[in-house]
Formats: C-alpha cells, structure tokens, sequence
C-alpha cells in the first residue's frame, strides 16, 4: 500500500487533471469506443461530481445516458458491462469517477446508432471519438443517421496508451503471469481453490474493486457468466478431470498459477493483440513502437472455425465446449507419427504433430466430440500464436510478451498454453504476460486522446 | 484393409512401373501416409558402338561395332502407399532370380510408415529392415538432387508464362532452409551434408487441412479438397480488411483485400449459407499463408535466403504451390521467393537410399537424369485428365517414375566462363516463346519417322529391331505431347532438351549410334579431299586465308544431318564440299566479325591454347575444323580438340576423333607432330548432345584448360553455338560459328537459309591481360 503513495504515475495523473487542463478539456460524456472486426468496445467515464455542466437539458441528457449506462449490466441481447473490470475513484478531466467497460458485437453496431438517438446524444457533444476499424467503417452511418461526428484516432496509439494508463491507475493487479506450480500437488492458491484461474486476482487490495469479493452490484455480471458456465471453480474442476487422461498435461500449463507481475518498467516489450485477427507491435518506450507483424489466424478463426465445426453460437459456448473437449481425439501426436519421441530432433512425443491430423481418418472423425473439436480448434489457433509471437520476440530481441485482446476473455486454457509456449519453446527467455483489461485498452486509448491526455510514463 | 483388397485386384502395369527390376542390387523405400517410394539400384546393360583402329581390307578408316556395356542407374518409383503390399509381392516374385537378391539382405527404410509397415516389409522380403531418420534422410535428398539435376528447384507463378521459372544450377547449395510440409511441418536449416538443423516447425500443416477440411465439408481426399479450392472465394468466410475498415488500412500498409481474420465471416449465426468450395479455399489460404509466415519469420531469423519447400502438401501441386508462393512473395514483400523441386516427391527415398550406399559412392559420382525414364512433373490427376487424350497410352497417372544414370566420369563447369553462376546455356527458353515451341515441338515430331527408318538400317539385321523401333517411336513421340500439354514437365524446354531426349530415348531402346556407318562414310569421303584442300589453302596467307579457313569450318558444318532441310539435300548422294561453300551465305555475313579475327591474328600475341567444341563427322571435322586448328598449331598455339563422350546424331564422338586425328596425322606433319608433342589433343567433353551445357564438362578437360592456360574457345555448330551458348560470356577470347541451316531459325535471327554467324569476341574479364596494354 506504502508503494501506491510513491507511484510515479501518481503524480504524473495528478499533473495530467490540473486545472488549467481542465479548462480546455472537451465537453461530457466522456467515451472512448474502439470498434473492432467482431466486437466493439467501451469506455465510458461516469463523474461523481457533475457540477460544472451547463444548461438543464444537457445536464439531463447526461444523466439520462448515465442512467442507462451504469444501471444496466446488459443492454439488449448482446450488450454487456464487465463490472468486474470497473475502475472507481479515478480522475479524469478534473473529475472524480468511475470507468465503465462495455462491449457488443460489431455487428449490432446500428442498434447502438439507434440508442444514440434516442438518447438524444447529439444534442450533447458534437463529436465522439473511435479507433478500430469501424471508425473509418462507420464514420458516414454516424454523420447522417445520429449527426455524430466520429473523431477518429489511431487504432496501435490507442491501445499502447491504453495499456499504459490503465498498467498505472491499477497497479499492482493490471498485469500477471502464470508460473509453474511451486508444489505440483498443490492445487490452491492463497487458499482460494478456484480463484485463481479465472477472472479473480492475486491482489485484492489497493483502490480497486474486483468482482470476486466486491460488494458492488455485480452479482448479474457474476451470474452473466456463471449462465454461460463460466465460474472459475466450475471451470477449474473440468480441466482437473482431465488432467487424469492427459498425457500431456505438462505441456498446457493447466497447473500453473496466476501471479502478479511488476510492469513499472516493461520496456522493451512486445504486445499481441489477439482480437479477430491478430496485430504483432514492439513497444520500446511509451512513444517508440511500431507493428512488426500480424496473423490472420485469430480470434476470429476459432470462433468462426467452432461455429462451423460445432454448431455454437457465441464465444463463450466455444470457449465452454473446448474446456470439456480433449484435443488428442482430434490432433496427431508426434508419438503417433514416431512411436514415441522423436529424439533426433528432440520431440516430445505428446507434442502435437498435426493439429487436427487425426480427422483425416472417417472413423476418428466419426468418434470426435463437438467438445474435442472445440479443444483442438482452440489449442491450434492458440499455438500458432505462440509461435509466431515467440519468432517476433527473437527477431527483435525481445524478452517480455504481453498478449491483450478479447480472445483471451474467459479463455485460460488459451492464457496457459500460452505461458507454457513461451517459456518451454524458449527455454525459459521468454515470459507471457497477460492484463486483465484484456480488449479494452483501445477503447481507454481512444478517451486518453479524446480527453487529450499525455502519455503515462 | 478393404484398401489392400481394392488394390490387389487391381492389375497393374508392373513392367513399366518397375523397370529393369531384375537387375536390382539394392533397395531403399520411403513410406509416407499416402504415398510410397521405392528406390533400386540396378545394373543397365546398354549398347554403346565400339571403335576399332584397324582399318579393314575395305579401306574404312576405322571400324564400328555395338558392345554391350553396363552402368548403373538409380530407379524410384512413386505410388499410393495403398499399393504397398501388391508391389512388395511383385518386387519379391522378379527377384528371386536374381543373384544378387538384396545383397546384404538389409533394406533402408524411411517415412512415417516405417514404423507400421516394417514387419510387413520384413515378414515379406525377408530382409532386415534399417529404419532411418525421415528429415535426415530429406537432407541427403535434397542436397543430391540440387547438386546433380539442373533446373532441379522452380519458383512457380500462377498464371505466369510461364508458370514455371526454373533455377538452372545453384553453384552454392548452401545454406538453405527446408521446409517439409507433410501432416506437419518441419522447418530444416541446411548448411552442409552434414550440417543441419530443425530450427522450427508448425502443427499446423497438410494433416490440418486434410483434417479440418474433411470435417468441414464431407470431401474424401485431400486431391478431392483442392479441387473444391480451386472453385471457392474465401471472401465470404474471412473477414478482410475492408470489411473492417470499410477499405484499405493505410497506416499500416494493409491493402483493402488482405484476410485480416481467416474464417471471421464464418462467426455469424446464419452458417448455412457458406459454400464448402468457400470453406476450404479459406481454410488453404489460411494454411498456407501460416506456413509462409512462419518459414519467412525463420529464414529472416537465422539469415536465409533460399528456402525449399516440398512434402505431401506441395506435391507439385498447383493450387497450393500458389498459396505457399505467394505467402512468401507477401511476407517477405518480394524479398524472398518460394522454391519448389521437381522431384520434391523423391527426397526421402533418395536419400534413405544414400544411406545405404556407400559401395555404390552414390555421392562421390555424378548423375543425370534419364528423361526417357522419367515420368517429369505430371499436373494432378484432376487438372490433366481433359487432356488425358493427349498423353501417350502408357501413362499410368498412379504412379510416377523418376530414374538417374551415374556419369562414368565426374563433369563441372567450365572455368572458361566468366560467371558459372549466371551463365544459362539455351539461347530461347520455349517456355516463354510460345512460337517457338509450337515450332520446335511439331519439327521434332515430324523428323521421328526419319530416325525411326534410320534406326531400324543400322541395325537391320536384328530381329527385334522393328519392335524397338516402335518402342521408340512411341516413347518419344509421347515425351513430346507431354511437353505439349505441360512444357515444364522436364525442366527448362529447349531445343537442348529436345535434341537430348531423343538421344536418350533412342539409348534406351538399345540405338546407341543409329549414324556411326554414316560417320565413318563422310569421314572416309573427307579425308580423301583433305590434302588436296591443305595445298589449296597453302597458298594463301593474311586474310584471304582466314576467308577461306572460316569458310572451310562453315562448308564443313552444312554437313548435319540434324537439319531437316540439309538431310534432303545429303540424302541425293551428290552434295559436295564444293557445294556447300557455294551455299553459304555472301560476305557481310549475318553475323561477321571476320576482320576482327582476322586482326586479331595478324597483329597479336598468338593464342596459348584454344579448345576447340566439334560438330559433326566427315568434312566438318576433316576439312573444316582440322585445317583450322592446323594454322592455329601453326602459329604456336596449342589445341584441346573437344568432342562428345557419347553419341548423337552425326556428331563426331571422342573415341572417333581420337582415330580420325591420327589418319589426318598420316597425312600432315604439322598435325603429326603437334600430336606427337602433346601440343594437339584430343579430349572428350563429358557430353552426349548436339549442344553445348558449359555446367557439365569433363573434369578432365577442364583441367586441361586451366592447366594449358586457354585463352581461346571455339564453339562450332548450331547445336553448341546458336542453340546453345549464343550469349553466352567467356573470361577468354571465343569465336562462335555456325551456318543457319534452319529456315524457321534463320529467319528469326533476321537471316535466311545458309546465313553464316562468324561471332568472334573479346574477352569480357574485365581486368585487362598484360598482353592487351
């Protein structure tokens, strides 16, 4: 806690919200949306104290908007606020409030043009700003339909940003790791058996609320994703099952453990943005970074891949369906191929040789499961990744990797294969981090350039 | 096992398909998932004419005969694996014969069914089985091919023309990265025969999209997916950047088009309406463009710059050698482009079979490929079966042949070229010059009838030969509509090409010489003229005697019977030496850079030594070339006579050239003694062509060159001068002469019939020689 007092970004936002800033700051509401190939995104700051708005109609036209925002958890059939991600007591603009994560399928991104003027949004602010590809997609539907213009902002800008404030207004729990078990029979950590894998955190203290253990008016968030069988210690004990039949539970990090990590000073680090596709940057300082490389082979592959191979409908349901599905049903092994190992070139056996290899058969076809299907779908695509971050770093000589992305959403599996990856391929050089703001530090980006903040350093 | 049934009563053309089985010494087989390679060496007796120095009471020069003579040739057979058990039965019942049954009873074994198939194999041959390690073996393969075969590696271009791009020889194989997509893939950094690394690979290779693809669309092959491929857009299944950012993203240099999330589009709710041909065109590009990445993010890794791909999932296949090729072209934005090999199916085979043999010193020998036994690269079953009417009636589209004859002698390049690396011997590539093909590929169809006559005389007394010669006939005739429907199935196409596949088919049917009669007539008929032509030119001196020696060499060279409108004329009987000079073309000639040469003689340094490339027997070696280099001797520049090793056509081969120098010895002191004091020689050329490939020369005659300082090469004909080596550039002075005996040719050159090319240059070293300044 002493640590929190002496932070340099303390100052450095304390600085950022002086008073003579605040003048020339923009009008509310203040949001900042990063519209992506499948998702969009968004921040939207709620002021505790709104003295200064001028006129009655505004005044109540902000409240309207505020209403809905914050006293909704979903909206629609799609929409939805990640109250466990709420970041309170944060100052912004020369105002005290909270921040609001919310997120809805691009695809009902008229719907929301709709809202927007029904909740009479122009007559408030005259612009409002976005990154992402639908900036530039949506700009004319937001011009004609609602009299909206879209302030656009570049889409890598904002999510560097947005990863360093966020990193700094929520220390000591954005970001964390996964390590190997220090006592492989161990299965708890900090006594809390469930806690630590899914969306809880190593660290409760400090000025943020978290869902697990918050008092806030989660408790629909919470059940959002229990509906989709998404609580961790639910989920915990599916993988734990397997491990039994798994011969190469060593090789998913399934039992490692999640654990703080310190990114005060991160640099040189690399960031894979996994979102329907995936965009490779070097970060060398807060202004230094340029995308090194990208794969098609995304987020958007497995969902899209898991709808045609399975028949589910959203993320979550194919997140679901691979945590109780066993990819060795689906991918040839190396041991398959060798008998065992492969030793003249160092192969384990129980590495995967071909993924999904074992379809070429009819009958092994036949005896595959949607939820093995779902695994295997979600081990390749998570893989690939792996790799061709882990080939970025060497080409840059980078050490640290940090993956975000809304891919990684409820999605352990895919963060432990992850950490396993990096560290086994690279003997132990290269450490996965993982943020737990995952998709929306372009959205967060995008209100920073909107609000006209410096850069956190 | 319902396959090995279905197999079985399949009956199979086995003779062809296992040539020469009864000879086989020694085996190797690669067995993958899907298809099976066998490797054999064996003994192939072949006739070769023989040449006696012992003039007979009939007063020839020298006497010809055919001997039998025995090499060793590689043969590799590709099929379905599903065949294995059926051919290894048919390899048992043909050897049991022989003698040298497996020798030492073990058998190389490599591939992913090793494993599963070696106590079949064992149980079956009786044989022990050496499993070997598949990429190892990969390596070995790979290097052999890319030493031994020229135009061994390609850069395909999708709708290119054409689409192949051959890449001639690589005069530094190494380093180079291999990339092995089989149901996986392996990335191979290869920096020597026994240097080499797995650096990377990927699971997700041909088993995924096999796999993937059977259970996304209910296809039964993987051929059955490509062909649902090639009619599919994936822009309704991937999500591109446009429909993203509604266009192209231009911070980021990413093009409107680009595939931003592979099956992105697939994620809505309304699944139906995707088409599989969609589906699995996403699904290869995705596939493919993975690999491509990952290969690229290797190479730029570890410094490589070449990279090789090849497995299952290339398998000279189309579609994806496309999606791979332009991966790498995006990746690398342009850097770097694909590879390919053509025998890419072989690697593992050739190598396992290296492996094995180390008495054979498979590596220490050099090999060509035998294109009259060689299946070449055959476009899928799919994509050529509209054709199929086309292709000779032997073709057995389940498998593939591939078979390399080992040199006697090793060959290199020539060190007379200025740059071996760049040097390409074919003056037209009728790859790219689609008249020029048309042209060549219907002349060389319309003369088989006039060697098939000309085989079946040389050989008249035997019985079979009528039944060879149809052999023949048929063999050739469908090597050249095979070229028609794909002329990228044998490497570069050329004139080159063509001439030398008629002579190896030819070979292969036990026609070694169907000319040497007819050589040793007109050489006969020469010599008779030779004194009275060497006083002739005594009386001359200065230029007036370099006229007539350059118009001796060009007379002399009208006399090819590889020219079709020459053949009608030699075939009266009455064409003469006399007439021939009458035929030339008048001074200027199309191509005349007589006074130059002419200077050159007159006012410099003689030459040290000039090697000399011959043509053809009878008055052009007699007439034209010896009283050429006789005023070269003369001058005090020593000779290197270059002549073929084997025989073709009319030209004169090294072992008659040795006999016709001493008879033309017998009747001129100047060549005598020359002879006598080593300053003349007489040296074969490692080659069996019409033309002229300066890559493969014999070792010894390329130290000879080194060894006596050639300052001077001469190339002679149209095979080894227009055909070939027209462009090509010397680190020593080279006079290239040749009389257009070809219309068509002529006439493309800006010439006519009998133009004379008298091409004499200058050394292109650009470091000027002490004697020059």
């Amino acid at each position: 806690m002493a640590d929190l007092v002496s932070l340099p970004c303390d100052s450095l936002s304390s600085s950022s919200d002086s008073d003579v800033e605040a003048e020339t700051l923009p009008s509310m509401p203040y949001f900042g949306m990063d519209i992506g190939g499948t998702l969009t995104k968004l921040v939207y700051f709620e002021p505790l104290d709104v003295s200064e708005v001028e006129g009655p109609e505004e005044k109540e036209t902000l409240r309207t908007i505020r209403k809905y925002l914050t006293g909704n958890v979903a909206y629609g059939k799609t929409g939805i606020r990640d109250v466990h991600l709420e970041m309170r007591n944060q100052k912004l603009g020369g105002c005290r409030g909270t921040l609001h994560f919310i997120r809805f399928p691009t695809s009902e991104m008229q719907a929301f043009i709709d809202l927007a003027r029904a909740k009479n949004f122009s007559s408030l602010a005259s612009a409002i700003c976005a990154t992402g590809g639908g900036a530039f997609k949506f700009e004319k539907d937001f011009q004609e339909q609602v009299n909206l213009q879209l302030h656009k902002y570049d889409e890598l800008d904002c999510l560097i940003r947005g990863i360093h404030f966020i990193d700094r207004h929520n220390y000591n729990v954005e970001c964390y790791y996964w390590a190997k078990p220090p006592d492989s029979n161990s299965q708890t950590v900090d006594g809390q058996p469930s806690s630590n894998l899914n969306h809880s955190h190593c660290s409760q203290s400090g000025k943020n609320h978290y869902v697990n253990g918050s008092s806030q008016p989660d408790h629909s968030g919470t059940s959002q994703l229990d509906q989709s069988n998404f609580n961790g210690s639910q989920q915990y004990i599916l993988e734990k099952d397997h491990l039994g039949d798994d011969c190469d539970s060593s090789h998913s990090g399934l039992d490692w453990v999640k654990k703080p990590f310190d990114f005060r000073n991160p640099y040189p680090y690399l960031v894979v943005n996994v979102g329907s596709g995936v965009s490779i940057l070097a970060v060398y300082s807060p202004t230094n970074y340029k995308r090194v490389s990208g794969t098609s082979l995304g987020g958007g592959t497995f969902l899209g891949l898991c709808c045609l191979l399975t028949g589910c409908e959203t993320f979550e349901e194919a997140v679901d369906l691979a945590s109780r599905g066993d990819n060795h049903k689906v991918d040839r092994l190396v041991q398959d191929i060798y008998g065992g190992d492969y030793r003249r070139f160092n192969l384990k056996g129980d590495l995967v040789a071909s993924s999904f290899g074992h379809m070429m058969s009819k009958q092994r076809r036949e005896e595959a499961t949607r939820e093995d299907l779902a695994k295997a779908t979600l081990v390749t695509i998570t893989n690939n990744i792996g790799s061709i971050a882990r080939m970025c770093a060497a080409t840059e000589k980078i050490e640290r990797v940090v993956f975000v992305g809304n891919f990684l959403r409820v999605n352990t599996i895919s963060m432990k294969l992850l950490a396993y990856a990096m560290d086994y391929w690279s003997y132990g050089a290269l450490k996965a981090l993982f943020l737990e703001h995952e998709g929306y530090f372009g959205a967060m980006g995008c209100l920073m350039e909107y609000l006209k903040l410096g850069h956190p350093s | 096992m319902t396959h090995q049934n279905y197999a079985r009563s399949i009956e199979l053309p086995k003779e062809q398909i296992f040539p020469n089985l009864k000879n086989a010494k020694r085996f190797a087989i690669d067995i993958g998932g899907s298809l099976a390679k066998v490797a054999y060496s064996a003994d192939w007796h072949r006739r070769a004419p023989i040449v006696y120095d012992e003039p007979d009471t009939e007063g020839s020069i020298y006497n010809v005969a055919e001997t039998e003579e025995t090499m060793v040739r590689l043969h590799f057979v590709k099929f379905e694996t599903k065949y294995i058990e059926t051919c290894l039965d048919f390899i048992l019942a043909n050897l049991i014969d022989s003698k040298e049954f497996i020798r030492d009873k073990i058998i190389k074994v490599t591939g992913g069914g090793a494993y599963k198939y070696k106590d079949l194999i064992t149980s079956r041959l009786g044989v022990q089985v050496d499993k070997e390690d598949e990429i190892e073996c990969l390596i070995y393969g790979c290097n052999f091919l890319l030493k031994n075969i020229p135009d061994e590696a390609f850069i395909y271009l999708r709708h290119g023309n054409p689409d192949y791009k051959f890449q001639g020889v690589d005069q530094d194989v190494f380093p180079y990265l291999l990339v092995n997509i089989g149901s996986g893939v392996s990335l191979v950094k290869v920096e020597s025969d026994t240097k080499f690394e797995r650096i990377g690979g990927t699971s997700t290779g041909g088993g995924t999209f096999w796999g993937l693809g059977c259970l996304l669309t209910q296809a039964k092959s993987f051929d059955d997916l490509l062909e649902l491929a090639e009619n599919g857009d994936h822009r309704s299944v991937d999500m591109l950047v446009k429909d993203i950012y509604g266009g192209a993203y231009n911070s980021l240099g990413l093009g409107a088009d680009i595939i931003a999330s592979s099956f992105g589009k697939a994620t809505r709710l309304d699944g139906d309406r995707f088409q599989k041909e969609d589906i699995v065109r996403s699904l290869l590009l995705c596939i493919s463009n993975d690999i491509g990445q990952i290969a690229y993010l290797q190479a730029r890794l570890h410094g490589l710059t070449k990279i090789y791909f090849g497995g299952y999932f290339i398998r000279g296949h189309p579609l994806t050698m496309h999606t791979i090729a332009f991966a790498i072209n995006y990746w690398s934005k342009g850097e770097i482009k694909a590879l390919f090999l053509r025998h890419e199916g072989y690697l593992g085979a050739i190598g396992a079979f290296l492996k094995g043999a180390n008495e054979e010193d498979a590596e220490k020998y050099c090999w060509g490929e035998n294109l009259a036994g060689s299946s070449g690269l055959t476009s899928p079953n799919w994509s050529c079966a509209q054709e199929e009417q086309l292709l000779p009636t032997n073709f057995t589209p389940n498998f593939d042949l591939f078979e390399l004859d080992r040199l006697e002698r090793p060959v290199l390049a020539c060190p007379l070229l200025l740059d071996p690396s760049s040097y390409f011997p074919d003056t037209v590539d009728l790859m790219y010059d689609i008249d020029a093909r048309m042209y060549w590929l219907k002349c060389f169809e319309d003369s088989v009838e006039k060697t098939v006559a000309l085989a079946i005389k040389s050989q008249a007394e035997e019985v079979d030969v009528e039944e060879r010669a149809r052999k023949f006939r048929e063999k050739y005739v469908g090597k050249l509509r095979t070229l028609l429907v794909n002329p990228c199935a044998y490497g570069s196409l050329t004139v080159r090409s063509l001439l030398d596949t008629s002579s190896q088919c030819l070979a292969e049917f036990l026609f070694p010489d169907p000319y040497s009669q007819q050589k040793v007539q007109e050489s006969e008929l020469a010599l008779k003229q030779l004194s009275g032509h060497l006083s002739y030119l005594d009386t001359l001196s200065g230029i007036s005697l370099h006229i007539q020696l350059a118009r001796g060499l060009l007379a002399g060279n009208v006399f090819d019977w590889g020219a079709k409108e020459i053949r009608e004329l030699l075939e009266t009987g009455h064409f003469s030496f006399k007439d021939a000079q009458n035929k030339l073309q008048e001074r200027p000639w199309l191509i005349d850079d007589l006074d130059s040469w002419s200077n050159r003689l007159m006012f410099q340094p003689p030459y040290r030594c000039a090697a000399i490339f011959c043509d053809n027997s009878g008055a052009d070696i007699i007439l034209g070339i010896m009283p050429f280099a006789r005023h070269l001797l003369s001058m005090g520049t020593e000779v290197i006579l270059c002549a073929n090793s084997r025989p073709t056509l009319n030209d004169v081969t090294y072992k008659e050239l040795v006999i016709l120098v001493k008879r033309v010895a017998e009747l001129c002191p100047v060549i005598s003694i020359a002879l006598a004091r080593y300053k003349l020689v007489v040296m074969e050329s490692g080659q069996g062509s019409p033309c002229l490939d300066l890559r493969f020369i014999d070792q010894g005659l390329a130290k000879a060159m080194v060894d006596r300082k050639a300052d001077l090469i001469v190339l002679e004909g149209m095979g080894r001068a227009v055909h070939t080596n027209l462009y090509a550039a010397f680190a020593c002075d080279s006079l290239k002469v040749a009389v257009l005996k070809n219309r068509w040719l002529a006439n493309r050159l800006g010439g006519d019939m009998f133009s004379v090319m008298f091409k004499f240059e200058r050394s292109q070293k650009t470091v000027a020689s002490p004697s020059m300044t």
